[in-house]
Formats: structure tokens, sequence, C-alpha cells
């Protein structure tokens, strides 16, 4: 039987068992949207920027593990997917992004929205196609979920002309997928497992280093395992929040710029580093040369080229992170680190997360414990800057999966969209986005999908009025000259302004009355006495997203911080 | 130091665009890459000549393996190898320089591939150092244009049966499939 492209394209999403499709439509891709229309099995969601679908597709696939599936059309839709494919690239995100292209005969020619999508999202994919033959649509569409979902899990684009959605072919869809070169490795090397367990019996201060490859491939459970029968303390990368409870008494917390004393100083004195899911980030390192000079390294990672890449390793072992916990739990030897585990203990009892000060304003520590405390099983998600290492210091995750944050790219405007993509794959938990005021308003026309979705997702605003990471920096590094963040400023502000006072407005824009206007709830929340009622009033709310705008100190920093270029035991305010 | 790597990729539309803009990405130093079809109509081997390191090449390897169109990297550096380049050049050569330039290409066993009015075409195969030679012989006459292949190279092959095995089998080395291995 002959159909057309966009219906196989329709077949082999059922094939595939996508239930949620973000979307947006445009002249190419009509087709394929027709073949959808009426349709029942799968749920289209229309964002309102094509990159609020990229970002919720990604976090729908971030917060289920399954893969994340967008289409837009050509040109402009294509290439404003471009900031979502490389952040979900960088997190090892699995999505489908489906691309209209022109017809085949005009590719080349400039013709009205044509972007050449592969040749500009090369670099941000796992792997891209442009399908040039209608015959070769349903082999491409199954090899791209493959790619996405298999390995070190990534996006994948397929961009599709139009004349091939139109085109009727009898191809069947493959069975099964087949690429010669494409067969990453999952198990470790036996002989490398054992010598792992080997140095680990032998450690006298040893210490894991859990990254977000650990939630990917869903081994919490495992690795919660081997931190029960080892003892063995537990620093995470921003990415590995949530691999163990963050109140485990093993754990140290996140290493790195905003990592907490104990974490940095263990890794500075531990003689083993174990790594496993990670991929050794400057932010998580600081100055490399100084980075763990007493350690052993073993890193296990699904990706041979993350391996010695930074750091040199001494046991690498090239793994997917769940099998390699299958087969190193049965030969791992406890090692006797009392003294250790006791030193460990007493840094982080000593040297804790300081909460942040609330002059003038709330405390965004404050804000974000009363948050955990209200929510403690929500799914969070983040923007970028201080909103989200406050997240990361302070909110208190139980299971892996449950914290969403661009941590490679660092994208401001993930956060929201994201949100909507976890609500979606997790209609049954609360799910926050904890953002700045400079971020959130980066996708904040996705309060049309939230309101249209009926989804009560909760954003709650940190509101400094600032972009508070760069004036953060400003305020340490350039003598608080705070150039380019302060969002309240208007053209007749003096260009040399550093201390905001009585004239400013005291917020720009109005987030309550945007969120009303838009369907939503806004609340706005002042004084420590008010954040407990809001949260509650957010928590009866569960048909329509929910604005909470906390107005925190101006001047609040994320501390400690390390200096870029320094190494991580030397922190500022630990 | 410099590194022969040569690599067996699916035959397909804007592979060496994937592989050329993984060097200018990363900041890689690509010297040359040539690309020709195999035996099998559907697989291509690329031969690329890079600069770095051990620990860039070692990376460079590794991510030339990571893409999913490449079925098959081997680093040629250190191993018995024949590589190869052509040249064509055209030289200035007044009438009464022939016999001299005939003479120079005689010994490098250069091919003459045109004669005009005041240049000479000549063509040459060999080891990039003896093109080197040949070019640094001729520049004096004047150098009117050139053009260099790039490097293309097969590992050599086995001597000796495998161990264990039987009578002497040719093995060929391109185009099979399955895991992707890499020599070091």
């Amino acid at each position: 039987m002959k159909r057309s492209g966009a219906s196989l394209l329709v077949e082999t999403l059922k094939t595939e068992k996508v239930e949620v499709l973000f979307g947006f439509p445009g002249g190419v891709v009509i087709p394929a949207f027709d073949a959808l229309y009426g349709e029942r099995e799968i749920r289209l969601v229309l964002t309102r920027h094509e990159q609020g679908a990229v970002h919720a597709a990604d976090g729908y696939a971030r917060s289920t593990g399954k893969v994340g599936v967008c289409l837009v059309t050509s040109g402009p839709g294509a290439t404003n997917t471009v900031t979502g494919l490389a952040t979900a690239n960088f997190d090892s995100v699995p999505l489908v992004v489906i691309t209209g292209q022109v017809s085949r005969n005009m590719i080349g020619n400039d013709a009205f929205q044509e972007a050449d999508i592969v040749g500009i999202s090369r670099s941000v994919t796992k792997h891209n196609y442009l399908v040039s033959n209608r015959k070769d649509l349903g082999r491409i569409l199954r090899e791209a979920f493959h790619i996405a979902r298999t390995g070190r899990p990534g996006p994948v684009l397929v961009d599709i002309p139009k004349d091939v959605l139109t085109e009727a072919s009898a191809e069947p869809i493959p069975e099964s997928v087949s690429i010669r070169g494409y067969n990453p490795v999952y198990r470790g090397h036996p002989l490398q497992i054992r010598r792992a367990a080997q140095v680990l019996a032998e450690a006298k201060r040893p210490l894991f280093y859990a990254g977000g490859g650990i939630t990917i491939s869903g081994a919490s459970g495992q690795f919660r395992e081997l931190i029960a029968r080892t003892g063995v303390p537990v620093v995470a990368s921003l990415m590995g929040i949530g691999t163990l409870p963050s109140d485990h008494p093993r754990f140290l917390g996140m290493l790195g710029m905003h990592g907490t004393y104990a974490a940095n100083i263990a890794v500075q004195n531990c003689d083993l580093l174990f790594a496993i899911g990670s991929r050794f980030d400057d932010r998580a390192t600081g100055n490399l040369k100084q980075f763990a000079p007493h350690a052993t390294v073993v890193h296990v990672d699904i990706d041979p080229s993350s391996i010695s890449r930074n750091v040199q390793v001494e046991v690498p072992i090239v793994a997917d992170a769940g099998l390699f916990l299958e087969d190193f739990l049965p030969v791992v030897t406890a090692p006797s680190i009392s003294d250790w585990q006791a030193q460990t203990e007493e840094w982080m009892r000593t040297r804790p997360l300081a909460e942040v000060p609330g002059n003038g304003g709330l405390s965004p520590s404050h804000v974000i414990r009363s948050i955990a405390a209200a929510f403690p099983a929500a799914v969070i998600t983040t923007e970028v800057g201080q909103n989200q290492m406050w997240t990361a210091q302070y909110y208190t995750f139980h299971e892996a999966r449950t914290f969403l944050t661009s941590g490679g790219l660092g994208t401001m405007g993930y956060g929201f969209p994201a949100a909507i993509g976890a609500q979606l794959g997790n209609p049954g938990k609360r799910v926050i986005d904890i953002a700045g005021d400079g971020s959130i308003q980066m996708n904040i026309q996705e309060l049309g999908t939230a309101v249209a979705e009926k989804l009560p997702v909760i954003v709650a605003i940190l509101n400094n009025g600032y972009l508070g990471m760069v004036r953060q920096w400003q305020e340490a590094f350039h003598a608080r000259r705070y150039s380019g963040v302060c969002l309240n400023r208007a053209v007749d502000c003096p260009p040399d302004c550093a201390d905001p006072g009585k004239a400013c407005p005291p917020y720009a824009p109005d987030f309550v009355k945007l969120a009303q206007a838009y369907g939503a709830v806004g609340i706005r929340v002042t004084l420590p006495e008010e954040i407990r009622p809001a949260l509650e009033e957010a928590a009866r709310v569960t048909d329509r997203p929910v604005f909470l705008d906390f107005h925190i100190s101006r001047e609040a920093n994320v501390w400690p911080m390390v200096p870029a270029g320094a190494g991580i035991d030397e922190m500022m305010n630990a | 130091m410099k590194h022969i790597v040569s690599m067996l990729v699916e035959n397909r539309q804007g592979v060496l665009a994937r592989i050329a803009g993984l060097f200018s990405g990363r900041g890689y130093n690509l010297e040359s890459i040539t690309a020709g079809v195999t035996a099998d109509p559907t697989v291509t081997r690329i031969t690329l000549a890079c600069q770095g390191d051990d620990l860039i090449v070692e990376q460079i390897k590794k991510q030339l393996n990571r893409l999913i169109d490449v079925i098959r990297v081997t680093d040629l550096t250190g191993l018995p190898a024949l590589h190869r380049e052509l040249l064509l050049v055209k030289v200035s050569a007044k009438p009464s320089q022939r016999g001299e330039i005939f003479q120079v290409a005689d010994v490098f066993k250069a091919q003459v591939m045109d004669v005009g009015h005041d240049t000479m075409s000549l063509e040459l195969t060999g080891s990039a150092e003896k093109i080197d030679d040949f070019i640094a012989l001729l520049t004096p006459y004047g150098l009117v244009e050139m053009a260099r292949s790039g490097l293309v190279s097969l590992e050599r092959s086995r001597k000796t049966p495998l161990p264990g095995a039987g009578p002497a089998r040719r093995t060929t080395r391109g185009g099979r499939t399955g895991q992707k291995k890499e020599r070091e």
C-alpha cells in the first residue's frame, strides 16, 4: 500500500511510541501537520516558539527517560531549534527534531524559508540527516530514534523536504536498525573492572564523583547500593545531583565553582577519585593543574572521548554506568576508611553552606528551602545563573530525574519550557521552575502553551532586578561596575550607576499582571511570612500555571565561589 | 608530530563536511585530506594527515570514531604502510632548457605530460618528501602552476601467514563491517 511521507512519519512516531509531540507549523510542514489532524494517539503541543518546543521536548526526555520529539518548519523554524539542540547535545538528552525543508528541486536556490539546517546543526547534534529519497524516510526515522536513545544519548535532526512529505511510496517501516559505523560499547572490560575494584579496596581516602551518566542509564538505585556497601563519600557534578539524596549522610554536595567546602576539599585530599558518568567539566574541576593532586583516577564513561581528555586517568573504563555497576557490585570490597569518613563528616559539620542573607529582600536560600519543604517530591527545573546554583545548593533532591538544568551549555530560558515538557511527561507530579527575573523573560511566551495545556507548572522567580550572576562577577572582580545587568534600568538612568536607589522602579515587568494576562495565577511575595501561604496557594492550583514573584535581596550572592582559573580549594566565602 | 589516519566511511553526502567540520570546530590541525570510493561503492576511504601531540591525536581519533558515518579508523603512524602523493606541475621551460628538465624528470621517474611553447607539464607520484625534492629542483626554472593531491595511504600486507592459520590467504582490509576497531 502506498502512502505519503507525512503519513509514514506519523506511523513511525506511533511505532516509536511517541505520546507527545512539540511542534510549530509553517509552510513546508503543512503536509505533516495535516497527517496529525484529528490524531488521538499523539498529543500535539503547540508551543509559542520553536526554541520552546525543543526545550520542552528536552524536559520531557530528561524527566521520563523517553525520547523527546519536535516538529518544526524550515528556515527560521529550523534555526530557532539550534539553541535547544546544543543544550540537549551538551547534556546528552535524547531528542528527535524533525524540520521541514523546501522541496528538493528548490534546495540551494535561496528559496523562501530555506536554510541549510543540516550544515548549521552538524556540530550541535549527535547526528543529522537530510532525506533526499522518499524510500529512505522510514529507515532514517528509525535510525534517528535509535541513535538518539542509545550509547551516549543526544539529539538527532531529520530534515525532510516538502515533496518527500507528499510523495507516495510503498516502502514499509523497517523492523530493525543496523548501522555499521555505530556500535556503542556498553559493558566495561572485565580486567579494568577488577583493577577498579582493587584500587578501591586499597584506597585510604576514596571518593566517588557522580555524574549525569548515572541518571541517564537509570542506575541511581545501583549507585545507592554501592554507597551503602562501601560507605565511600560522594561528590556530584551539577548533572549528578539526585543520583544520591541530597541529605544522604555520605553526600558531600556538588563540587566545583559553587561547590560545597566539603566536596571541594575532599576532592583535593582524596587518594582515589572514582568518577562515574561525568566528563570533568571545567566548572567542576577548576584549574586542572591543581585538581585532585593526590588522587588515582578511575573514570567510567560510555563516551571514550570523555576519558583522559581533561584529566589523566589511571583506570579508564568505557561502559554504560548501569551495566558497569552491575558488573562492579559483585566484585567490590569495602575499603576500611573510618578515619576518612570521620574527616569528611567533620568538614560537612563545621563548614556547611551558609544561608544567604536577605538584606532588604527575601533570602533566596530561605525561599528555596521553603519550596523544598512544601514540595519535597517535585520535579525541579532551573534557568541559568544564580537561580540555578542556589537551587543546586539548597533544594533537597531525593530522586534522579527530578533536577533538570542546562549544565553544559548554560542556556537561559531553558527552565520554563523544560518544566512544561516535564509536566506533560509527569502528570502526577508537581513541576517547579526556579527562575530568575532575567532568564524567565527569555522564553516567557510559553505561558501561552502552559495555559492552553492546563499545566499547573509553578514558576518561582527569584527576582532581584539584575542579571544576578554577571552582576556578582562584576561585584567580585570588576569593582562593582554594573555594566548591562540592571533589568530595572531605563534610558534616563546614569550610564555608570552602581547603586540602585529610591528612584528606581520596584520591578520590571509586573510578572503578576503578566501571568494574569495569560490566564495564569500571579502572586507577589515580598515578606518572609508571605512565602509559605503563597506556596500553599500555588499547591491548590491544579489547572493552570502559577507565577510566584519572590523579591529577593538585590545583591545576594552565590557562595562559596572559586574564581575562574583557580584551584577548587581556593574558595571565596566558604 | 604528524599522524596519517586512514578511515573507511559511508559513501554519503556530507561525510567529508562532518570530518572537516570536526577539525575546524575543535581547533585541530588538518594538513591534508583525500577521499575516494573503495571497491565497495557504499564505502569511501579517507586519508588524512594531521598534526598534534599524542593527547590531541588521541582525541582526534576518538572524535572521528564518534561520527556515525565513520566505519573504521586506523592510525597508520608507526605501522608499515604505503604512502603516495600525486603532483602535477607546470614549469617554465624555454626550448633551450627542456633537455635539463627532461633529465631531472628522468631521475625522479616523473612523466612529461605536456610540452608547450615556453612551459612543460610534469606528473610525479611518490612520497611527500620525494615530491618536495622534485619541486625544489624545478623551482629555479620558475613554477607556473602546480597541484598536489594530498596523501593516500594503505597499510602494507602481512609477509607471513597468521600463526596457526592455514595457507596464506589475502585479507581485504577495506569494507569490513562490524565494530569500529582502532589500531594504535
